[in-house]
C-alpha cells in the first residue's frame, strides 16, 4: 500500500471517531500549548531583563558588596560592609587598575519624601558626580551636584521623572527644597524619564551626594555598589580582573571563594540571566514533558481500544491483501496523525496565549514586553508530538498487525 | 480444462495447550477452472477450515495446497497476502462491510493493497458496483443499506480484482429467503462470466446452485457428487 493510501485511510479511521479523537488529542494539546507558552515566555523575559542590563553600556563594571551566598545560612555574604573610601581610592589608582575613567560610590535606601502636602515613596540613591558618566545619564532640568557638593556633604538633591512628577506635578522643581529622611535637602536638579538601568530605576529615585546619604540619613561609612567607568569595550575585563585583585590583596583573600565583593560587567551579568532563565524553562518543561507522557499514554490505550474494536476490520483487510506491515503502518499513522495534529493545535493555542500575555503584560503592567514566535518552541512541539504519536502507538499497531485474519473475522 | 485448485491429504489439527483438535484429516480433490463448488457439512465437520485453508487465510499442518500448480507451502505471508489480493474474493455470511464508508470506498478496498493507480481503481470499483446493480447507491454509507444490499456490494468487492476464485461462506445466511435467492442469482452469473466459485454453506438448497458438491463429515469428505442438471436452480428456480 502507498504511503499516500496509507495516509488516507488513518485519516478516515480517525474522522469516523471525531469526538472521540478530539478528546484523545487534548492531553498532547495541553502540553504542547505548555511548551510553546514557556519557550515564548522565556524568551520574552530574557529579552526583557537583557535590555535593562544592555541598559549599563559595555564599559560599566560592577562592584557590589558580599558575594554569592554559598547556602542558605551564609548570610555574613549579603551583609558586609566591605567597600569602603580605602576600596574607592584604590580602584582609582591607575597603578592597580588599568582604564578606569570614572569611579562613583553608591549607597541606596528608601524614604518618604514630602513637598507641601504632597507625599512619595522614593528610593534614595547616594552617589558622586561620576554616576553620570557611568551610566551616561544627565539632568533635564537644572544641574547635578558637584564634587564640591559631595565633600562637603551639601544637602542638594537630583529628583527621577516619577519622584518630580509626583510632587511637583507639572511646576518647576528646581529651587525648591523637599523633606527626605526629616531633612531638608534643595532640588538642583530634575532627570527625564529614563526608565530602568542595571539594578536602577532612575524615574523612581531621588539621587544625593553619598557622603550626606551615609552622615545623616543611613549613619554609615560603607557602600553598597561602586560604578566603574572604563575608557573602553576592549579593557573591561581586563579592568575588571584588576579590580578582583586589587580588592582581595586589600581583603588579604587568597581563595576566590572567600571574597567579600562581586565584580560584574555587562556580559556578567547576561551570562547569569541565561542560566536562571535556562533553569527556570527547564524546570516548566519539565512539567510540560509529564503532561505529554500522560497524554501519550492516552493516546495508547484510546489505540488499545480502537485496535480491538476494529477486529473485524482488520480480518477483512488482511483477508483482502493487506501485509501485516500495511495493518501496522495503518495504526502507526493514525497515532502519528492524531498526535501531530495535537501538536500543531497545540502550537497555535500556545501561541495565540504568549501574544495575549504580551499585550496584557504591555497594555497593563507597561512593561515593554514583545512577542516572539518561537520557531525552536513550534519546531521541537511539532517534532515532539509526532514522536510521542511514534513511540507510543508501536504496542497498539503490533498488536493491530498480529491478529490473525480468522480469529479477527470470526470475532464479535 | 485446468485445475486451479488441487488438494493432497490436506490435514488441520488445532493445537490449544496440550489438546489436539483434529479439523481435516486427509482431505484431497481438485477444483477446475471455472467450476462452481459447493463445500457443505455440519457445524463441525470442518467446511470453515476448509474454506481459510483454501482462501490462504491459514495454513494447513499437513498435506499440500497448489494453486495454479505452485505449492502454498513455498510462500511467505507477505506472499500469501499478494496471492489473496490478486487471485482471490471474499464473500461472507456477516458482509463484513466498512461502516461509515461509502459503496464506492468498500469496493475498492482490496485494490488499496494492489498498487494500482487511484483513477484505475474508481473504474474498477464503478464497473464491479454496476455488475451488481447498485450504480445508485455509489455514494451511500454502507451501514445505511438493507442486507441484500450489502451482501451485494461485498460481491462487488469480491469481483473488483477479477479473481480467479471467489469464496463464499454462507452468503446467505443472514439474509432472508427473497434477497438471498438475490444474492444467489448473482453468484450463479458470475460463475456464467467463467468464474471459479467456491461456495461454503449448510443449506441443500443453497448448495444446489453448484455444479458439484462435497459433502464433509468429521474432516474427511464423506461424498463428492455433481449436481445434475434437474436439481440446480435452488429456491429461486
Amino acid at each position: 500500500m502507498t504511503l499516500r493510501n496509507t495516509f488516507k485511510t488513518a485519516l478516515v479511521g480517525l474522522t469516523t471517531h471525531k469526538s472521540r479523537s478530539i478528546l484523545t488529542i487534548l492531553g498532547i494539546v495541553i502540553g504542547i500549548t505548555a511548551i510553546m507558552l514557556v519557550m515564548s515566555l522565556s524568551q520574552g523575559a530574557t529579552d526583557l531583563i537583557l535590555s535593562q542590563i544592555q541598559g549599563l553600556g559595555s564599559q560599566t563594571i560592577i562592584v557590589r558588596a558580599g558575594r554569592e551566598p554559598s547556602g542558605p545560612s551564609d548570610f555574613a555574604s549579603i551583609f558586609t560592609t566591605s567597600l569602603k573610601d580605602r576600596e574607592v581610592t584604590a580602584i582609582k589608582n591607575p597603578a592597580l587598575v588599568r582604564g578606569v575613567v570614572a569611579v562613583a560610590p553608591n549607597v541606596i535606601g528608601s524614604g518618604t519624601a514630602l513637598y507641601g502636602s504632597e507625599t512619595k515613596n522614593a528610593s534614595l540613591l547616594g552617589t558622586t558626580p561620576d554616576i553620570l558618566q557611568a551610566l551616561e545619564i544627565y539632568p533635564k532640568y537644572g544641574a547635578f551636584f558637584n564634587d564640591g557638593d559631595v565633600s562637603g556633604r551639601s544637602s542638594v538633591a537630583v529628583l527621577g521623572s516619577e519622584v518630580k512628577k509626583e510632587l511637583f506635578g507639572e511646576s518647576d522643581a528646581v529651587g525648591e527644597t523637599i523633606k527626605f529622611y526629616d531633612r531638608n535637602f534643595k532640588v538642583v536638579g530634575v532627570f527625564d524619564d529614563i526608565g530602568q538601568i542595571g539594578a536602577f530605576d532612575i524615574d523612581s529615585n531621588i539621587i544625593i551626594p553619598v557622603t550626606t546619604a551615609n552622615q545623616y540619613l543611613l549613619g554609615a561609612s560603607h557602600y553598597t555598589v561602586i560604578m566603574v567607568r572604563v575608557e573602553s569595550e576592549a579593557v573591561v575585563e581586563k579592568s575588571a580582573d584588576d579590580i578582583r585583585q586589587t580588592l582581595r590583596e586589600l581583603h588579604n583573600i587568597t581563595d576566590p571563594d572567600k571574597d567579600d565583593f562581586l565584580v560584574a560587567t555587562q556580559a556578567d551579568l547576561a551570562e547569569r540571566v541565561g542560566t536562571i532563565t535556562g533553569v527556570l524553562s527547564a524546570l516548566l518543561l519539565s512539567v510540560a514533558a509529564i503532561s505529554l507522557i500522560v497524554g501519550g499514554i492516552g493516546i495508547m490505550n484510546i489505540m488499545l481500544v480502537s485496535v480491538t474494536e476494529r477486529t473485524r476490520e482488520i480480518g477483512l483487510r488482511k483477508a483482502v491483501g493487506a501485509t501485516t506491515g500495511d495493518i501496522l503502518k495503518q495504526f502507526l499513522f493514525e497515532s502519528v496523525i492524531l498526535t501531530s495534529t495535537g501538536g500543531v493545535i497545540g502550537i497555535a493555542l500556545g501561541s495565540l496565549l504568549s501574544l495575549v500575555m504580551s499585550i496584557v503584560l504591555t497594555q497593563f503592567l507597561e512593561i515593554d514586553w514583545g512577542f516572539a514566535f518561537p520557531i525552536m518552541g513550534a519546531l521541537l512541539g511539532f517534532g515532539v508530538s509526532a514522536l510521542i504519536g511514534l513511540i507510543f502507538g508501536i504496542y497498539p499497531a503490533r498488536q493491530a498487525s498480529k491478529k490473525s485474519p480468522i480469529e479477527a473475522l470470526r470475532y464479535e | 480444462m485446468t485445475n486451479v485448485i488441487r488438494v493432497k491429504n490436506l490435514e488441520k489439527i488445532y493445537t490449544d495447550g496440550e489438546v489436539e483438535t483434529p479439523a481435516l484429516s486427509g482431505v484431497s480433490f481438485d477444483v477446475r477452472e471455472g467450476e462452481f463448488v459447493a463445500i457443505m457439512g455440519p457445524s463441525g465437520s470442518g467446511k470453515s477450515t476448509m474454506l481459510h485453508i483454501l482462501g490462504m487465510l491459514d495454513r494447513p499442518t499437513g498435506g499440500q495446497y497448489f494453486l495454479e500448480g505452485k505449492d502454498m507451502n513455498s510462500y511467505l505471508d507477505d506472499e500469501l497476502a499478494h496471492l489473496r489480493n490478486t487471485k482471490f474474493g471474499f464473500i461472507f455470511q456477516a458482509f463484513n462491510l466498512l461502516a461509515r464508508t461509502s459503496v464506492l470506498e468498500n469496493v475498492k478496498l482490496p485494490l488499496a493493497y494492489s498498487g494500482i493507480v487511484e483513477s484505475e481503481q474508481d473504474k474498477m470499483a464503478m464497473k464491479a458496483i454496476e455488475a451488481v446493480g447498485l450504480s445508485h447507491r455509489i455514494n451511500h454509507e454502507s451501514s445505511r443499506l438493507s442486507g441484500g444490499e450489502k451482501q451485494r456490494v461485498a460481491i462487488a468487492r469480491a469481483l473488483v480484482n477479477n479473481p480467479a476464485v471467489i469464496f463464499a461462506d454462507e452468503p446467505t445466511g443472514n439474509l432472508d429467503s427473497k434477497s438471498g435467492g438475490q444474492v444467489m442469482e448473482f453468484i450463479d452469473k458470475l460463475h456464467d462470466q467463467g468464474h471459479t466459485i467456491i461456495l461454503i454453506t449448510h443449506e441443500t438448497y443453497t448448495a444446489e446452485y453448484a455444479e458439484r458438491i462435497i459433502k464433509l463429515k468429521d474432516g474427511k469428505i464423506e461424498s463428492d457428487e455433481k449436481v445434475s442438471e434437474r436439481h440446480r436452480g435452488g429456491f429461486t428456480k
